[in-house]
């Protein structure tokens, strides 16, 4: 089928709000290439289940796509246009599996050394877009805290090493009752900006505090999510004819009641933490990825905010030797090892938060949590500094406002 | 279009600086090299006699964790008694598919292979263990690969008609080695330990070994199972037991061309940035113990060359369609980009070479250095180190 022959009823099988989207937009979709309208249709088909920032920006793209000029579409489309597909992946179903059409595409152009010209094409698409739809502004600046490190009492690791390039390094925090203080100024923000999906907070273990106005996700809060998961997959590797396609299926397929996520009433949600364990990597196993994946996927899709993440220790890798020898059955936990997580995946938030509108003013403060070190970032001070002197949580949290 | 599919405009300025930072510069900081002058090039010598080693890290590693100044504190060995005695190539550029078992057969056979890299298929062009039997006329005991999975058994031979079948390496597989020798009554939790692939939670296919892997040990390695478990239970990760199957081989073979791939670095795809880091840790300390054999073995020290690369690198963090170091799924300059180093009798030592290479040009200097023709490949000798 090619784009050209859409119709209304093609798609019927979508949910009620992305199919009104496609019928409303049906001469803009009949017009793009088979190398683009693909990556448009596997977000309208989940239209429904997104948040509310990731539909005005899907409709945002679809206006701007429609307000071209036929000539400057196009050209906007002609790397995509240009690309060289085969036959199959033009018979493929690329309506109704729009992600499994694109995961065949993306093999066929890494196979055919068309990647480079689909990413350079990709990035001038979306840079033309941003500069297109400016963002409106935020209502506060973006806010970040990532604390990390229970169980370790020292280390040797160099923390901070990258982070602190982009702030000022505390050697000298007064860490009591810091956990209480980022908790009172959690709630204070969250109460000051009622706003739906604003504010989120990401646990490696159990939630530890009450967040009013917080969205909130636990790694132990999915566990009976992860066993069944684990079960599913399990089925499927032991499987007489094991089909890694059937299998990307049948998780893509997945509804977050099938693996008994509890109706929260908020498809959204319930769909999101399914998709962290369905299509992150080493999120079903590892907490501590689970909670830099949660971060990324909630700044990316949601782009709270407020996000507050905090990373437990992860279950130990057991080494050969172990395994080998039966002993050591329990899982144990690896707190070094997690600090080491942690410490990355406080970085890759900032990172993250970096791409979002409002990058300039915004703030992130990442915390040995028990401990002296920490480092915070913020308009007006100055990044790769530090500071020695004595302060307390209070105190770094006033260096956000 | 999800925004997510490319760069961001809006990166901090400092990561960029962070990153931009030449590698002609970090690199001549961590080993103290020198540039290598073209005109100083020497001329090959063939020999019968001679020897090649060449590692490969399956799981790509990037630069900011090995040797840009951040990563410098994970690879000790290499860089202060590697590095210093190595011609030293700062950007080996891979520009075919990045996915290991098919990187690793497009470094075997010096042509960008385009197979899917999650079926168990040979490559389609020679791999340099053909040439090196073919025209060389060598025995099958002359060339082996120790690979980390089943993806790889196919490794070792093409299906080209006028090379493949009957002239290729010996495939061993260690993980399939301890499966068929713990299928023979040995029981324990292993199931996690003979994980596959790390690279799609959709692939991991059961790895099992049978007898034929467990002849391996009695005739190749003279070991009994029983003695093979009591060895693989004092080691770490399955790369030592791939070092340990190497040192083996070139005790009782003394193969000439001999591939190792190393793949705990691949955990990385589990996200778990500190066991990415163990996993290069280790294989820092394997190649050192690797250099070390081969200068203590007699069929092998002054007479052999020795090959280091990952077979590409991981995302950069500052590519928004991947997480950083997790995966190497975007093919950003960070993820194509890698480092080799060559170390060995005539090498000249303490030298980086900063010009652009090609993840091809292995197999043509393999070719000029042991004296076959590859005459399919794509690549080009490294005349820097013939």
């Amino acid at each position: 089928m090619r784009p050209s022959e859409l119709a209304a009823e093609s798609f019927k099988s979508y949910p009620p709000k992305g199919q009104a989207l496609a019928v409303a937009n049906l001469p803009l979709l009949r017009d793009l290439p088979l190398g683009f309208v693909p990556f448009l249709l596997k977000d309208v088909q989940i239209f429904d289940w997104k948040f509310p920032v990731e539909q005005a920006e899907m409709t945002n793209q679809l206006a701007y796509l429609s307000k071209l000029w036929d000539t400057q579409r196009k050209r906007e489309m002609e790397p995509f246009a240009a690309l060289k597909l085969t036959d199959k992946l033009e018979s493929a179903d690329w309506v109704n599996e729009p992600a499994q059409f694109l995961e065949k595409l993306s093999a066929h152009l890494w196979a055919t050394q068309q990647m480079d010209v689909f990413r350079d094409a990709s990035e001038s698409y979306v840079r033309k877009f941003n500069i297109a739809t400016p963002p409106a502004p935020l209502i506060a600046p973006r806010l970040g805290i990532a604390v990390f490190g229970e169980g370790v009492s020292a280390t040797q690791y160099n923390l901070f090493r990258k982070i602190k390039r982009s702030g000022v390094y505390f050697s000298n925090v007064n860490p009591e009752n810091g956990r209480e203080a980022i908790g009172e100024a959690l709630k204070a923000r969250a109460a000051r900006h009622k706003i739906p999906y604003a504010h989120w907070c990401v646990d490696g273990a159990d939630m530890t505090m009450a967040l009013p106005g917080f969205v909130c996700v636990s790694y132990n809060g999915l566990t009976g999510v992860r066993s069944k998961l684990a079960a599913l997959m399990l089925k499927a590797y032991e499987a007489p004819k094991f089909d890694p396609e059937q299998l990307r299926s049948k998780l893509a397929a997945i509804t977050p009641e099938a693996v008994g996520l509890q109706d929260s009433g908020d498809g959204a949600l319930d769909r999101y933490q399914l998709s962290l364990l369905t299509e992150g990597s080493g999120t079903q196993i590892y907490s501590t990825t689970f909670v830099q994946w949660a971060a990324r996927e909630a700044l990316r899709r949601a782009q709270p905010i407020t996000l507050f993440t905090r990373y437990a220790p992860r279950q130990k890798e057991r080494t050969m030797n172990e395994l080998l020898s039966g002993v050591e059955k329990k899982t144990a936990s690896d707190p070094e090892g997690s600090l080491i997580d942690g410490d990355m995946g406080a970085y890759y938030t900032w990172i993250n938060m970096q791409r979002l509108p409002g990058a300039e003013t915004a703030r992130f403060l990442v915390w040995f949590e028990g401990h002296a070190e920490a480092v915070v970032i913020a308009p007006g001070l100055k990044a790769g500094s530090e500071d020695h002197s004595s302060i307390n949580m209070a105190g770094l949290l006033a260096k956000l406002a | 279009m999800p925004r997510s599919v490319s760069l961001s405009d809006a990166s901090p300025r400092e990561i960029a600086a962070a990153i931009s930072r030449s590698r002609r510069d970090f690199l001549r900081q961590a080993t103290g090299a020198a540039l290598l002058a073209p005109s100083a090039l020497r001329a090959m010598a063939s020999s019968s006699s001679k020897k090649a080693v060449v590692v490969t890290f399956g799981g790509g590693a990037r630069d900011d964790e090995t040797f840009h100044p951040d990563g410098q504190d994970n690879i000790p060995h290499m860089l202060a008694e590697l590095a210093p005695r190595s011609t030293f190539f700062t950007q080996v550029i891979n520009r075919g598919i990045l996915g290991h078992y098919v990187a690793t057969a497009s470094l075997a056979t010096g042509v960008y292979e385009t197979f899917n890299n999650f079926a168990a298929v040979s490559p389609g062009n020679p791999t340099v263990f053909e040439y090196f039997r073919k025209d060389l006329k060598r025995p099958a005991s002359d060339a082996w690969v120790i690979a980390p999975s089943n993806g790889f058994n196919g490794i070792g031979e093409s299906v080209n008609k006028d090379y493949g079948k009957g002239l290729g390496a010996g495939v061993i597989l260690p993980k399939r080695l301890l499966a068929a020798a713990l299928a023979n009554g040995a029981g324990a939790d292993f199931n996690h330990l003979l994980q596959d692939n790390y690279e799609s939670q959709a692939f991991s296919p059961v790895i099992g070994g049978n007898d034929v892997e467990l002849k391996q040990l009695a005739d190749i390695f003279k070991v009994s199972v029983a003695d093979f478990i009591t060895h693989a239970k004092s080691l770490a990760s399955p790369d030592e037991l791939s070092v340990y199957i190497a040192k083996q081989l070139m005790k009782r073979l003394a193969p000439s061309l001999l591939w190792i791939t190393l793949h705990d670095i691949d955990v990385a795809h589990s996200g778990a940035f500190s066991l990415y880091l163990d996993g290069i840790k280790r294989s820092d300390r394997l190649c050192s113990e690797l250099w070390k054999t081969i200068q203590s073995e007699p069929e092998y020290a002054n007479k052999t060359t020795m090959f280091i690369l990952p077979d590409f690198g991981r995302d950069s963090d500052i590519s928004s369609g991947g997480n950083g170091f997790q995966h190497h799924r975007t093919g950003d300059p960070t993820s194509r980009t890698t480092w080799m180093m060559v170390l060995g009798p005539g090498i000249r030592e303490n030298h980086v070479v900063e010009r652009p290479v090609d993840s091809t040009d292995l197999v043509p200097t393999l070719g000029s250095l042991l004296g076959f023709t590859p005459s399919l490949c794509h690549g080009q000798p490294l005349l820097e180190v013939l």
